[in-house]
């Protein structure tokens, strides 16, 4: 079989089942139990550090609060 | 040590450009050989002069070469504007290819001028101002690199100043959005790698948990230019001493790979990186977080999975095969979902402060700017359906269709960005005139309207006029028929473009009136905890 038909076969067979369910598996990951919890966290991100960056004293009060 | 070899590089680059100066083969060539002799000339003396100088070591957020950023992005965006309403203008009255200007200013060569003026020197400088704020303020850490984003920020400025004198000077290899030519596109991938080592490295050091999703997007957009960049460019120079240079891929090949680089131009260089600012600054602007983060998830991966796939539609009836330009259609239609999706998740972050709409305009053209969005992508779709494909293509309904959305999405977000960030990095108060931004908001809305409405009816009456057939069969018009036709419509197009042009105007004029004027903000107690 020439590298075009080898390609083309792995190309509509395994690759796109591997696309489509690391697609669906995102979805199914989103949506995982706790998530809200966590992704609110990361959608406030915006609205902490405008003017400067965290300091180390900053992470080490973060890990102190989860 | 390191200036050492800066000055050494610098001198051999200054030595190797003069040399290629001598030897060219073409004048852009030659111009472009001098344009970088004397960059890297001037920029060993500029180092020669802080050679062993002490240096300061900064913390704080690297903001300079922000700044630098979005000056360039007003800058290049009234240029862009400017000859995009000039050539709209010679579209309509001829005689604007002035005969003196033969063969540098007629049509054919500021057209290039003008799109790579608006998407790449206007959009691409706001995607790299806006992403290098966006990834600092979002990972908490200062840009990954030194001073490595200088050379990101200044390379791609010399990579803006080369491609538009080559296409003035006929350097280009035909391909759209692609028409740099070889020595240009390997300078362009060697700014994109810093580009991406800089982002990158930003994350790696990141001091928050999470990636916020719009460096998500951005990151993307990276990526994907630089593959895109490096794929559709394979090309072998005729002479290394020459801007000429022959594609590697031939025929129907050829074209399948520039319409899956062109498409893929919309879909993560205007599409994916704005949707970065998007996710950033609506939700800034609106003081509230993203509407749903769950959302913003699945419409990154969906974006990215689809849209790879629609450059076939640009190719229907052609040689590319019927399984191709159906596949492209099909993935099209499919990525209404991922389009809407992120527009309704961008429009509902102001659900519960709708009334800011009535108080803040910066807030009014991001709103408007995600309306267009999802407008822009209602009707792309609608038009890669073949049969609608059939009646569309290379007529001016093509061309409105671009500009709603470049105007409307891609401007208004940028112009929207631009008034949040210019009182941010010049620390004031706020904007100089709110009420300037109104003016603003209304000219480019209605220049906006009048230019998509004006393409409809010319693309659509000239579409009808080609297909137009008699009793016997015989074609009822010719083509000059439809361009006199359509000479009503491309003033008014040009009237759109006069209005945003002055709107932009107005911007630049009230961002310097900002950063001269403003008052500057009280300094911040400076032990206030965050939360």
């Amino acid at each position: 079989m020439d590298l075009y038909s080898l390609m083309r076969e792995f190309a509509d067979s395994w690759m796109l089942l591997f696309m489509f369910t690391f697609f669906i598996g995102c979805i199914i990951w989103v949506f995982r139990p706790g998530s809200k919890k966590t992704y609110e966290d990361t959608a406030n991100i915006p609205f902490r550090h405008e003017d400067k960056p965290a300091s180390d004293c900053d992470a080490d009060r973060k890990e102190a609060r989860t | 040590m390191w200036d050492y070899f800066k000055l050494i590089v610098l001198g051999v680059i200054a030595l190797l450009a003069a040399i290629a100066a001598n030897y060219a083969r073409d004048l852009a060539y030659q111009v472009h050989a001098i344009i970088v002799m004397l960059a890297s000339g001037g920029l060993f003396l500029w180092t020669v002069r802080r050679t062993d100088e002490p240096r300061t070591v900064e913390t704080g957020y690297m903001d300079g070469v922000i700044r630098y950023g979005v000056i360039a992005t007003a800058f290049w965006g009234v240029v862009g504007f400017l000859v995009g309403t000039f050539i709209a203008f010679q579209l309509a009255f001829p005689v604007l290819n002035f005969d003196w200007a033969e063969g540098y200013a007629n049509f054919g060569r500021l057209r290039p001028l003008h799109t790579s003026a608006v998407i790449f020197a206007f959009g691409g400088n706001a995607l790299i101002a806006t992403s290098f704020y966006i990834v600092q303020r979002t990972t908490a850490a200062r840009l990954w690199g030194g001073n490595l984003a200088w050379f990101v920020f200044w390379g791609y400025q010399l990579f803006i100043v080369l491609a538009a004198t080559g296409y003035l000077l006929g350097s280009t290899q035909s391909k759209e959005y692609a028409e740099p030519e070889w020595h240009v596109d390997i300078w362009l991938t060697i700014v994109w790698v810093a580009y991406l080592v800089v982002f990158m490295g930003t994350l790696f050091k990141r001091k928050e948990k999470h990636i916020y999703v719009a460096n998500w997007f951005l990151l993307s957009f990276i990526v994907t230019v630089a593959m895109l960049h490096l794929v559709n460019n394979l090309s072998i120079p005729v002479s290394i001493f020459g801007s000429k240079s022959v594609q590697v891929f031939a025929g129907v090949q050829d074209a399948m790979t520039q319409w899956w680089y062109g498409h893929n131009a919309v879909g993560f260089f205007l599409t994916a990186g704005f949707l970065g600012m998007m996710y950033y600054f609506v939700p800034k602007q609106a003081e509230r977080p993203v509407y749903s983060y769950k959302l913003s998830i699945i419409h990154f991966w969906a974006l990215i999975f689809l849209y790879i796939w629609a450059g076939p539609h640009h190719l229907h009836y052609t040689a590319l095969p019927d399984w191709a330009s159906t596949l492209g259609m099909v993935f099209s239609i499919i990525l209404w979902m991922p389009s809407w999706g992120g527009m309704i998740n961008g429009l509902m972050t102001l659900s519960g402060a709708w009334d800011k709409l009535r108080t803040d305009p910066i807030l009014r053209m991001m709103v408007v700017s995600i309306g267009f969005y999802g407008m822009s992508t209602f009707e792309g779709p609608m038009m890669s359906i073949r049969a609608v494909n059939s009646l569309s293509h290379y007529t001016d309904w093509t061309i409105g269709h671009v500009h709603s959305g470049a105007l409307g999405w891609n401007g208004m977000i940028t112009f929207g960005a631009l008034y949040f960030l210019f009182p941010k990095l010049w620390n004031k108060t706020g904007l100089y005139s709110l009420k300037l931004v109104n003016w603003h908001f209304w000219l480019a809305t209605i220049g906006i309207v009048l230019y998509a409405s004006s393409m409809w009816v010319t693309g659509i009456m000239e579409g009808l006029m080609w297909r137009e057939v008699d009793a016997q069969g015989f074609l009822v018009n010719s083509f000059a028929d439809t361009v006199s036709a359509k000479f009503p419509m491309y003033v008014v197009r040009g009237m759109g473009g006069v209005l945003f042009l002055a709107g932009a105007l107005i911007m630049c004029y009230n961002l310097w009136m900002t950063v001269v004027r403003g008052e500057a903000k009280a300094e911040a107690p400076a032990a206030a905890p965050a939360e």
